[in-house]
């Protein structure tokens, strides 16, 4: 769903009522409109994250029922520390695919990123805060490079990122060298993703958030009540806020378990400390595509870039900014995955990682014709691939059967999004 | 009598080797509606497109309030006080009805969308409008009927303060009472002092509510008549062969053979605008290229559109 306001859109009873300063509705015939609207969105093939989030309820059922071991507090943790680095670039990606273009560099890209941050902290000895910055800044280069020639040049942007797709991973070859691999010795880029919060400070984290949340939803709301403005049934809210922090504070209490195999050793529990930065993510993206002008021209241009330019909306500037962004995603994915790893190696950012981010985008529900995707549809079919990932290899399935599941997995997602287009168009909503 | 507020002169507009607009002359006043008729193909919805800054024109002048002014981009247009309605609605389908019609306008407070207010003034121009069949301004353009979108192109439009309201077919799409609707809609905006144009294929329409009448045809502006001086026959003649007895193009603009000496008569009483639409030995020559599609490469157009 693309309105900048959270709720789904809500009909408004009979077409005879004034449209301003009419009569409240009773809370029932509200909610009643509410669900309607809401059966006649998902009809109309908008379906949002529906379908990933059901997918990722079975699949988390079937595996932990093959394997109970999949269902361990620290096969949890893994989850989110596999699935940290390509969440990341599909948050990016989903800006690339909103404007119904494509980034097929942005896997190496965060390798380029990545060799960067090895060569500047590890060869260089760089201060972490440079060399965080450069790291930084070498994504934003590339993506004003990508965006530069598809904006303004005018190459489509299949061939620009294929074209930077082969570039880059002979980028990263030539700094880190054939068969070479660099070392990350920084104790504070390593903590991203192999410490943890302690669980207190997890669930402090956990209050701010869930208050956060539901003070944004609330004071929305108010807003709106005081206009005389259509709002969401509190019965909905309600739900929908009790749900995201029941779901959150079990997550926060199944990672605050103990999931060292052996506690005299090492003790190892608590929030993994890419959660968190995720989680900002998602909220800075949810809040630039939702409630900013600037989101606001980026779902213009992926709609009809011609009707946004008659609305002077400078829409080369939309189209470069993204690809912007993608790439500066892709770049703090880079330093997710060097932490992970532990070392930058020639293949960083390559083999399944853009396949997968892809995936995760569309999956989610971001639609590859652009125009309809939220920055969540990321976390949710991240979620999907890494469960995926994981469970079928805890099944002893070898890379091999993985990437052809996955495969098949993104080509039924994207089918969905085609057929789910068409019917939007046969059925007029 | 009145001063036009908008004002083009020798206007010609050419995608790659086709000539659309030649040397048009087309004014608005405050006050009145202006129809702007012509057949299919004639270069009404390019003149429109000109006057918005979404093709700049390749030569003549362009004049606002009395004053020449420079119309590079749509923002040019919009920051005079001209809204259109496009003959193609312009309208992005993803969007709801509110963030159509506040698009490139949106109100903030900071940095965040108002998205409250401009419910709120939406819900009120649509109620001005009487529009009563959209259930809802959240409703996304695209659950839309093709009379409900023109209608919200059309809210778009009169939600600014403008000066200068260009509807293209406005009622292409319409039924029987809405059409009313905007024709009443119409007559309100230039009651209210603003200048209206009007484009439509509909004579009866045109002739109930226009104050004056511009016809092109293939692309030259064959005659500008105030609506009292004019009838339904000699409109279609006009829009149909470009001349109608001592009005419109010499018989060499219009492509016929004739005496090349002919030199139209200005009529109407409305003769300084008339002198400036028929220009006898015009420098173009005696034929005037057809400006059909089949001459039209769709290749021309590219600099103009946003990649898709
Ligand atoms: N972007 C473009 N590139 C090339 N040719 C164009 C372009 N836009 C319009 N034309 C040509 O200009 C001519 C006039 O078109 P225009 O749309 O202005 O006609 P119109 O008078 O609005 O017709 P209608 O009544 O059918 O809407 C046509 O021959 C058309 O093919
Ligand atoms: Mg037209």
């Amino acid at each position: 769903m693309t309105s900048v306001t959270p709720e789904a859109p809500q009909l408004d009873g009979p077409a005879e009522k004034p449209a301003v300063g009419g009569p409240r509705r009773s809370p029932a015939d509200e909610l009643k409109g509410h669900l309607q609207a809401y059966t006649a969105r998902v009809r109309g093939g908008d379906m949002g994250s529906l379908p990933a989030a059901l997918g990722l309820v079975v699949l988390c059922a079937v595996f932990g029922t093959l394997r109970p071991a999949f269902l361990t507090a620290g096969n949890f943790a893994n989850l989110f520390t596999q699935g940290a680095v390509i969440t990341t670039i599909a948050m990016g990606l989903i800006f690339v695919l909103l404007l119904g273009e494509i980034d097929l560099s942005a896997g190496f890209a965060s390798g380029v990123a990545g060799a960067v941050l090895a060569v500047t902290l590890t060869k260089h000895g760089w201060p972490l805060p440079v060399a965080l910055a450069a790291t930084i800044v070498t994504g934003v280069v590339i993506g004003l490079v990508l965006g530069t020639l598809v904006a303004r040049v005018g190459i489509p942007s299949f061939v620009v990122t294929l074209g930077g797709f082969l570039a880059f991973q002979g980028v990263v070859l030539i700094i880190i060298g054939q068969g070479g691999n660099i070392p990350i010795t920084n104790e504070t880029v390593l903590a991203i993703q192999n410490n943890n919060l302690s669980p207190a400070l997890g669930w402090v984290l956990f209050a701010l958030v869930a208050a956060g949340y539901a003070a944004t939803r609330v004071l929305v709301a108010r807003s709106r009540r005081r206009k005389g403005l259509d709002t969401e049934p509190l019965v909905v809210s309600a739900v929908k806020v009790a749900g995201v922090v029941a779901i959150t504070a079990a997550a926060v209490a199944v990672l605050n378990e103990e999931r060292s195999r052996n506690v005299m050793v090492v003790s190892l529990k608590g929030v993994p400390i890419v959660v968190p930065v995720i989680v900002v993510l998602l909220a800075l993206g949810t809040f630039v595509l939702g409630y900013t002008r600037y989101g606001l021209h980026i779902y213009a241009v992926g709609g009809n870039a011609e009707a946004a330019r008659r609305a002077g909306i400078k829409v080369a500037r939309i189209r470069t900014s993204v690809f912007v962004i993608c790439s500066t995603m892709a770049a703090v994915a880079g330093i997710f995955a060097a932490s992970r790893a532990n070392s930058v190696d020639p293949n960083a950012g390559g083999s399944n990682t853009l396949l997968y981010a892809v995936g995760a985008a569309v999956i989610g529900g971001t639609s590859l014709f652009g125009g309809r995707g939220r920055i969540v549809d990321a976390v949710v079919g991240g979620a999907v691939v890494a469960v995926i990932d994981n469970g079928m290899g805890l099944l002893g399935y070898s890379s091999g059967v993985k990437f052809v599941v996955t495969g098949l997995v993104l080509v039924v997602a994207a089918g969905v999004d085609a057929l789910s287009r068409r019917r939007a168009a046969a059925s007029g909503a | 009598m009145t001063e036009p507020i908008l004002s083009l002169r020798q206007v010609n507009k050419s995608f790659g080797p086709a000539h659309v607009l030649k040397d048009v002359d087309f004014n608005a006043y405050p006050g009145e509606v202006m129809a702007l008729v012509g057949d299919n193909g004639a270069g009404k919805s390019t003149l429109t497109k000109c006057i918005g800054g979404i093709h700049p024109i390749d030569s003549g002048s362009y004049e606002f309030d009395g004053r020449p002014v420079r119309v590079h981009e749509p923002r040019d247009a919009s920051a005079l006080g001209i809204e259109i309605v496009y003959q193609d609605l312009a309208l992005c389908d993803n969007l709801d009805i509110v963030q159509n019609m506040f698009l490139g306008r949106e109100e903030r407070s900071g940095m965040v969308l108002d998205r409250a207010s401009m419910e709120e003034r939406a819900l009120q121009t649509l109620a001005g409008l009487s529009v009563r069949t959209v259930t809802s301004v959240r409703q996304r353009v695209a659950s839309l009927s093709g009379g409900q979108r023109q209608t919200v192109a059309i809210a778009r439009a009169v939600l600014w303060n403008s000066k200068v309201v260009i509807l293209d077919e406005p009622t292409a799409a319409l039924g029987v009472a809405q059409t009313k609707q905007v024709l009443d809609l119409v007559r309100r905006l230039a009651d209210a002092g603003l200048a209206v144009i009007l484009i439509s294929h509909n004579m009866n329409d045109v002739l109930s509510v226009a104050d004056r009448i511009s016809a092109l045809y293939l692309g030259r502006m064959a005659a500008e008549v105030r609506r009292a001086d004019i009838d339904h026959t000699r409109i279609v003649e006009l829009i149909t062969t470009g001349r109608s007895g001592d009005l419109g193009l010499a018989p060499e603009q219009t492509g016929e053979t004739g005496d090349p000496d002919a030199t139209p008569a200005a009529g109407g009483s409305d003769p300084a605008g008339e002198a400036d639409a028929i220009r006898p030995g015009d420098a173009i020559g005696p034929v005037v290229e057809p400006a059909g599609p089949a001459e039209t490469p769709t290749a021309t157009d590219t600099d103009d559109e946003v990649p898709a």
